[in-house]
């Protein structure tokens, strides 16, 4: 009850705030229609912990004096973001105009018609960025967001084990990568040591672990046609790649409670030979201040897959323009603004967060600075995204509990995915 | 005549003049509450009230041809409530109202003992009181969330927990494991509130009943269930019923420290905010509704039943001394000094 009493006062709030928000200009309001308007906007995103964020907003400020982009920072859990998103929409609130949304929030929002649809042609710069991303702004073909960062799984392995054992090139499928397992094993240095481990606690991560086992194993879980296609034999053929992982010990047992960071510290410790993570890893791994037993002894490759190269999940995020704000005009010319070459460079610099520009990650001088760019790359060009749905939450809760019964060994992979498809219908049909 | 008629008049109007004084009172009363009353009434009525009316509603969960959600809620009568009880959404429905009653009674069981242990041990006078009472408090000054953290490092895989047991436990996978995690770490964090209650209780029971009861002969034990318990009875009753109603809203310690979704800890408040979290609002507010009746049904037990006096209503029967609270305790004090001076006789007889 008192949860309850929260929520609704906090909805209060909300639309408090935003009627107490007087507009500087222009119609705004609920139309979702036209992007016109011009003045000051807001722009909500999720805790800044680089500090960058502010000076590419500033570097905007001055040169647009009287359309100023005032920065409201969100919590830095993503549930709680998509919280105050969804309750700023639900108030109708014009409090945010600019959101900086998860790429796997599109549908939703989207569909709830809580983001205005942007013309592809106020984008000009659209077709220079990597299509994967792109995709993950759009809901049933329509452009609702511009993709400003992205992310792909990345595979890091020790390298200098791997060339002890007479391995010189990464794995690119998981049976090369349990044969240079049985390589490595052999070495005194390898004790103790698992083979690989990615995140699989029941979460976010564990979604994104099982759509790239699927996805590399050449299954689906929701097709192209909108429609969840997960109780096949390829599906079938990647899950049992994890589920027997954990039987054989190649993933250790404790893997079951990894997110990224337990599995980091793992990869650190040298308790692993390949890990699956993104790229954030990469520099805190080669820290030499003693934090990381591996620094300079890993490399990173794509991920492998069943028969060749794996297919990652991808991250990274959405500008997409609230439907409820004021001033849309402005909105779009300040993510194209952030969207552009010069200013995903200077984030890339700054904070090493994957841009969406396919010719940065050819730059040979980021490349020299962030070795990981160019397997990042691969990662990202064959990447798929997590299922386009406007349940997001409940499709998304509902794959977790499939794999994590599969992978914990209380479910057969073939009812697990039986199962899920059932699930996965009801979820999606209406 | 026209002089004398008021003066005729007077002893007629005296009653009802009293009266107006009572009324006069009472209206300033309200108008000097009516603030308090504005505030609560928004606060607490207006969320009460449209929790009860949104859980009526459905909204959101069909899509037009375009892909689009249909705008509106629709009235549905009781229909979120029905659905809380059939198929799927029954059988979690009924494993968290398992685990949130598992967790009511295991911990606030637990707690009680421990706590009254804390008070016992406060109580006592000794070099370095001053440091235990602070330590043994320090639980529960610190944030739920933040304690459901450091309790979620402690039993991870690689934790500290894991290495003093000497083998590996998976803690946050589902299973009793989990469930014990819980346990463990709300009886740390929540023991030092009874602790805290019961230490209170405790140190309005005059010193002498004590002496009495060592006169007497009264064994450790004795003197405990006999004195102390009954003692402090009002005190520990409050304490309990505060930690039931807190238990059986648990949340965050189940969420962080094991995680949403696991079976095995998953309670009623977390079903109301997945709910919520999926824009489900309408059944979102018919779980936190039922919730809020099993809450209420709970304490109007607990009150009935062990008489616990929570809003200081025995205060007002304090010349009959009948049911709990202060008067109850009085009663008992005042039983308990004639046994002093018994005490007193008996220690004389001996001599």
């Amino acid at each position: 009850m008192a949860f309850v009493a929260v929520a609704g006062s906090l909805v209060l709030l909300a639309a408090a705030c935003g009627s107490g928000n007087s507009g500087s200009s222009s119609s705004g309001g609920s139309s979702t229609g036209a992007l016109d308007g011009r003045g000051p906007i807001t722009f909500a995103t999720g805790k800044d912990t680089s500090g960058f964020l502010p000076k590419q907003i500033a570097a905007w400020n001055s040169a647009h004096p009287n359309e100023k982009v005032e920065l409201k920072e969100l919590p830095e859990s993503a549930d709680a973001q998509r919280q105050q998103m969804v309750q700023n929409a639900q108030a109708k609130s014009d409090a945010f105009t600019v959101l900086n949304m998860d790429v796997v929030w599109t549908s939703e929002f989207a569909a709830n018609q809580w983001i205005t649809q942007i013309p592809e042609d106020k984008v000009p710069d659209l077709g220079k960025l990597i299509p994967a991303t792109v995709e993950t702004a759009k809901y049933r073909d329509k452009l609702y967001g511009v993709p400003i960062t992205s992310d792909g799984g990345l595979l890091y392995y020790r390298k200098d084990l791997l060339t002890k054992a007479g391995v010189t090139t990464p794995p690119a499928t998981w049976a090369d990568m349990l044969t240079d397992c049985q390589k490595v094993a052999a070495l005194p240095e390898a004790k103790g040591m698992s083979c690989y481990a990615g995140q699989f606690e029941k979460y976010e991560g564990l979604t994104v672990n099982f759509s790239e086992a699927i996805n590399s194993a050449g299954g689906v879980i929701v097709g192209k046609d909108g429609k969840p296609n997960v109780n096949t034999p390829e599906a079938k053929a990647g899950l049992e790649e994890l589920v027997n992982g954990f039987k054989t010990g190649a993933i250790p047992k404790e893997a079951i409670t990894y997110t990224e960071e337990p599995s980091r510290r793992a990869f650190q410790d040298g308790k692993l030979l390949f890990l699956r993570n993104w790229p954030y890893v990469y520099s805190l791994a080669n820290k030499t201040d003693g934090s990381s037993k591996v620094a300079g002894k890993f490399a990173v490759s794509p991920l492998p897959g069943k028969a060749g190269p794996g297919v990652s999940s991808l991250g990274g995020h959405d500008y997409a323009i609230s439907a409820f704000a004021k001033n849309k005009a402005t909105a779009v010319d300040f993510i194209n603004f952030m969207a552009s070459e010069a200013r995903q460079k200077a984030n890339l610099e700054a904070t090493s967060q994957a841009p969406t520009w396919q010719s940065l990650y050819d730059d040979p001088t980021l490349g020299k600075q962030f070795p990981y760019l160019a397997p990042l790359k691969a990662s990202i060009l064959g990447a798929q995204p997590r299922p386009k749905v406007v349940k997001y939450g409940d499709v998304t809760a509902a794959i977790q509990a499939a794999a994590y019964g599969a992978l914990s060994g209380t479910v057969a992979p073939d009812k697990a995915l039986a199962d899920l498809q059932t699930k996965l219908q009801s979820l999606i049909t209406n | 005549m026209t002089a004398t008629a008021p003066v005729v008049d007077r002893p007629a109007k005296k009653p009802k003049r009293e009266q107006r004084f009572d009324e006069g009172t009472g209206r300033l009363a309200a108008v000097l509450l009516s603030p308090t009353l504005v505030v609560l009434a928004l606060v607490v009525l207006f969320p009460i009230i449209s929790a009860l009316r949104e859980s009526l509603f459905q909204s959101g969960q069909h899509l037009d041809a375009n892909g689009f959600v249909v705008q509106g809620s629709t009235f549905v009568g009781l229909q979120n409530y029905a659905d809380i009880f059939r198929g799927d959404t029954g059988h979690r429905f009924w494993n968290a109202f398992y685990n949130t009653t598992f967790f009511t009674v295991v911990c606030v069981v637990l707690e009680t003992v421990l706590g009254v242990a804390m008070a016992l041990i406060m109580h006592k006078a000794f070099r370095g009181r001053g440091i235990v009472r602070a330590s043994i408090l320090v639980p529960w000054a610190i944030p739920t969330i933040i304690s459901a953290l450091l309790w979620k490092w402690i039993f991870q895989a690689d934790g500290v927990f894991n290495a003093i047991i000497g083998t590996q436990v998976l803690w946050s996978t589902d299973g009793w494991q989990a469930k014990l995690s819980i346990v463990i770490a709300d009886t740390w964090k929540t023991a030092p509130f009874i602790g805290l209650l019961v230490l209170a209780g405790l140190q309005t029971i005059p010193a002498e009943v004590y002496e009495a009861a060592k006169v007497d002969g009264a064994s450790a034990w004795k003197t405990f269930t006999r004195i102390t318990l009954p003692l402090v009875k009002p005190a520990l009753l409050v304490a309990v019923l505060f930690r039931i109603l807190d238990t059986l809203r648990i949340f965050d310690l189940p969420f962080v420290l094991v995680g949403p979704h696991k079976d095995s800890v998953e309670t009623l408040s977390m079903l109301a905010y997945d709910e919520a979290f999926n824009v489900r609002f309408g059944p979102a507010a018919a779980y936190a509704t039922v919730l809020f009746l099993y809450v209420a049904v709970v304490a109007y037990m607990f009150v009935k039943i062990l008489g616990a006096d929570v809003i200081g209503e025995a205060r007002a029967k304090k010349p009959g001394g009948g049911g709990g609270g202060k008067g109850w305790r009085r009663k008992n004090a005042v039983k308990a000094s004639p046994g002093t001076s018994v005490g007193a006789v008996s220690m004389g007889g001996g001599v």
